[in-house]
């Protein structure tokens, strides 16, 4: 890993402790939450300018799993699963924010606070793609995880 | 001699240039004569129409993010331009006006969406707000004016 995307790194590990002080015994996550919202909203503006047009909503998933993925972590989701009816889970096996944290269960009480960033970045990229979603995550074991996207019947 | 004579019929490049949010609400409007601005606002208004229609049926085609011709009037014709994230882009020309051809008006609209993303970008702007950002009025005058 070169040194500018361990600045990455180094930066949203010191926004978490920041926003979520280790003392606390109930994390209020939902400003971590906003974040991620607002960049994800933003950066979908930013590297969809160039590409063809997506009408389904199984190709912009694909694309976050994909382009969107490599674009902000340098790799691409390992894995999409879907029921067809809205809810789609994406498996990332070596999750970059956990991959230097730990391997197995020790830390797992605190993970969830490290990949809540993520959770609001896909759900800000799904809205700006006119899609409504619930994005929550899943960690068994780091580095490992698994988001749940349950898209939302859109309005109109 | 030559380049003055150009420079009469570039600086009349387009009439208007207008955003239009995905919610269809009007988010940037700018044209040359404030006086035919009105007109020019019902006519992008009739058109959203066509956009819808053209984003609903056309299906082969409809990947590229340029609509092309909308709608033409006796006066004016209006191009259209939809991205990713369905925020519209119009631009106006005046139906006497035959120097420009496609590939100008996609250059256009190709400057203004990167106006537009760099616009996303920054965290000055509120997404919903109003564009008053004097960079992108900047770029969206050059293309009212042709000198950008």
């Amino acid at each position: 890993m070169s040194a500018e995307d361990v600045l990455f790194d180094m930066l949203h590990s010191e926004i978490v402790s920041y926003l979520v002080p280790k003392s606390s015994e109930d994390e209020d996550l939902s400003i971590l939450e906003h974040l991620g919202y607002s960049c994800g909203w933003r950066l979908i503006e930013r590297i969809t300018k160039e590409l063809p047009r997506y009408k389904e909503e199984l190709e912009v998933l694909k694309f976050i799993c994909t382009d969107f993925w490599s674009c902000v972590y340098k790799k691409q989701v390992d894995n999409l699963r879907t029921n067809h009816q809205g809810v789609y889970v994406l498996h990332d096996n070596e999750f970059r924010f956990f991959s230097k944290l730990s391997n197995g269960t020790q830390y797992l009480k605190s993970a969830p606070k490290y990949a809540t960033f993520t959770c609001g970045l896909i759900r800000g990229a799904l809205e700006n793609f006119g899609i409504s979603s619930i994005v929550t995550v899943e960690i068994i074991r780091m580095p490992s995880c698994k988001f749940h996207i349950q898209v939302l019947p859109s309005s109109s | 001699m030559h380049l003055q004579i150009l420079q009469v019929y570039f600086s009349d490049m387009a009439l208007c240039v207008a955003v239009v949010s995905k919610e269809n609400a009007p988010k940037y409007v700018t044209s040359l004569n404030p006086e035919d601005e009105l007109q020019i606002q019902y006519e992008i208004h009739s058109s959203i129409d066509f956009v819808e229609e053209k984003l609903k049926t056309g299906k082969k085609d409809m990947r590229d993010l340029y609509l092309g011709l909308l709608y033409s009037t006796e006066d004016h014709k209006i191009y259209g331009y939809v991205t990713n994230t369905k925020v519209k882009f119009f631009v106006v020309i005046d139906s006497s006006n035959l120097l420009l051809r496609d590939n100008e008006i996609r250059f256009m609209f190709r400057k203004l969406h990167t106006a537009y993303t760099d616009l996303m970008c920054n965290p000055f702007y509120i997404p919903g707000d109003y564009i008053t950002s004097e960079n992108f009025n900047k770029v969206a005058r050059g293309i009212l004016t042709g000198n950008s």
